[in-house]
């Protein structure tokens, strides 16, 4: 029978083959939780009874929603979780370690054709490198906490065929806003998606995080990449789709004429190319995130604002994805030109993303973002507006002042040197 | 059961349901106080225990805090209709014991009453006189349901049945 990537990692561990629909209960990999969602998860665990963990050393803790804690009730929490982990024997990435995402595929708690399970909807980051990983509640992260094992009902794959060469300007993120802009916050549903084809065959570990972790942006249960031209610092086995495999959809994009995109207020899907709104003015710009933290998202920031110092009314905050990103940034100098331009950085972890703390707009702000989400209030106030586009146009922004794309003022280093 | 209807429209996002600054507590009374702030800021003051929520496609879609349907519920919503709903919402509703009906595209309007049969799969809105067809939860989920949620089926059960 052939299949797709995601129903024959699905077979592998529920042990027959599984088709499209079909409800089954899979053991799993590995579970994770945040802060947002540990405390809840925690009670729950107890509440079934307590006791043993499954696997203590496949249960992931991570303190990165709110870290570090803003006041006394999340400090709690945060104290609740080391607590449990202590006893327990779990591993608790703590303050400061990064994003639970980031974390959980630098120190390989997510591998090719594992079923990983987070409580965190950007779990479907995972499939970027190959897993079958899916986002849950904190309940159902309690249970597989105490069995190991979820129910699931495995989801129709859709396949989006990627062809053409990415223009020069153009990264992972336009890519992922581009198809969030065409499928909508539904158009994957219940559905697992295979991203192919080679406008991504040359993404690196990075970009193909960016395009797994939005899936959920399109609804989709999961979302894995290809594994043709995946490079992980370890050896592994990349897990094929079957040729002949079936498809609820395919879909394909030729991606050779794409512009930059940016998702305008208040929903992830309302896509336009970045030149519709360009010359908008922006007080706030936030590098960071499960999906544009890391390393080169930095670095592409760092290129448009070596030498230069962004506009005086936008404020620039960065949050690296994890401590291991902050330290190469470091090292390769990235922080100093961005710290010199005037951005300034936040403990590695989620940052002013979910609306806690670390930048919380004010009313009527308008602000240039490298996150996911751009629901109305999700940074923390209803009355700003929150547009998302990729790292460079986001320190473009934060140097004009305004909407900028990035492509206009590399161009004028271009020429003036 | 029956109640009064607060209508909403498609992709009711969690961040509208209850925004994240407010979800890092395990109070759910905490919870309740801030459901809907931002998309419906007097909800509470006019809504009533017994009462729903209706809305149209997607409705949960987002993040995967389980502090929505907690909200929700202990404000005293006794269940969501809508058209669709977001996958990890429509769990996380099932498993702290939320009621949530499916009921596919439908003109149901705010203020309108209704009466719901979980079991019968029944829906009425008895103030346009009209019943509309629910979509069938998955036997495992309405297993969980019925134990009121996952924390008592899997206090019952000690483990996953299908």
């Amino acid at each position: 029978m052939s299949q797709t990537a995601v129903e024959k990692i699905l077979s592998q561990h529920v042990g027959q083959p599984v088709r499209p629909d079909e409800l089954v209960i899979v053991p799993v990999d590995t579970i994770m939780a945040s802060d947002a969602t540990a405390p809840y998860a925690i009670r729950a665990f107890e509440e079934m009874g307590g006791g043993d963990l499954w696997r203590p050393d496949k249960v992931i803790l991570v303190i990165d929603h709110a870290a570090p804690a803003p006041n006394q009730r999340i400090g709690n929490l945060h104290q609740m979780m080391r607590k449990f982990a202590q006893e327990k024997g779990c591993r608790l990435y703590d303050v400061g370690a990064g994003i639970c995402h980031q974390v959980m595929v630098e120190n390989r708690h997510a591998q090719p054709g594992e079923v990983v399970i987070g409580a965190d909807s950007h779990s479907c980051a995972y499939g970027a490198v190959g897993a079958f990983a899916t986002g849950v509640g904190s309940t159902d992260l309690a249970a597989l906490m105490r069995t190991g094992k979820t129910w699931l009902k495995i989801p129709p794959t859709i396949r989006i065929e990627l062809t053409g060469r990415l223009p020069a300007g153009t990264v992972a993120k336009d890519v992922i806003l581009f198809l969030v802009g065409q499928l909508g916050l539904n158009g994957a549903s219940y559905q697992a998606i295979e991203y192919t084809g080679e406008a991504i065959d040359g993404l690196t570990l990075a970009g193909r995080m960016t395009l797994a972790s939005m899936s959920v942006e399109m609804g989709a249960k999961a979302g894995i990449v290809d594994p043709r031209g995946l490079e992980l610092p370890y050896r592994f086995e990349p897990v094929w789709a079957d040729k002949q495999a079936h498809y609820s959809q395919v879909l394909r994009f030729d991606l050779s004429n794409l512009s930059p995109q940016i998702s305008v207020p208040h929903s992830p899907d309302q896509v336009v190319p970045l030149e519709d709104v360009q010359g908008t003015r922006v007080t706030m710009a936030f590098i960071g995130t499960c999906t544009n933290g890391r390393f080169e998202d930095l670095q592409a920031a760092a290129a448009v604002l070596k030498g230069r110092s962004i506009a005086p009314h936008v404020r620039m905050i960065i949050a690296p994805a994890s401590r291991e990103v902050f330290n190469q940034a470091l090292q390769e100098g990235v922080v100093e030109t961005l710290s010199q331009a005037g951005a300034t950085f936040v403990t590695p972890g989620c940052g002013p993303c979910v609306g806690t703390h670390l930048g919380v707009p004010g009313d009527e702000e308008v602000v240039i973002s490298s996150a996911n989400r751009n629901f109305r209030g999700r940074m923390g106030n209803p009355n700003a507006k929150i547009y998302l586009a990729s790292p460079a146009v986001v320190a473009a922004t934060a140097l004009c002042g305004v909407i900028t794309d990035p492509g206009q003022v590399m161009e004028k280093t271009t020429s003036s040197s | 059961m029956k109640g009064k209807v607060h209508l909403y429209g498609d992709h009711v996002d969690t961040d509208q349901i209850i925004p994240g600054a407010y979800t890092k507590t395990l109070d759910v009374d905490e919870l309740a106080s801030h459901v809907f702030e931002y998309l419906d800021p007097d909800f509470r003051t006019r809504m009533n225990s017994g009462d729903f929520v209706v809305a149209g496609e997607n409705f949960g879609c987002g993040s995967s805090r389980e502090q929505a349907p907690l909200a929700l519920k202990a404000a005293g919503i006794a269940a969501v209709v809508a058209s669709s709903f977001a996958r990890i919402f429509y769990r996380n509703a099932i498993n702290i014991g939320l009621s949530v009906v499916e009921v596919g595209p439908h003109e149901i309007e705010n203020g309108s009453e209704l009466e719901i049969d979980l079991k019968a799969g029944a829906l009425t809105d008895l103030t346009a006189q009209r019943t509309y067809p629910t979509a069938k939860i998955p036997a495992v989920m309405l297993d969980i349901l019925n134990e009121g949620g996952l924390v008592p089926y899997l206090k019952k059960h000690g483990d996953y049945q299908l």
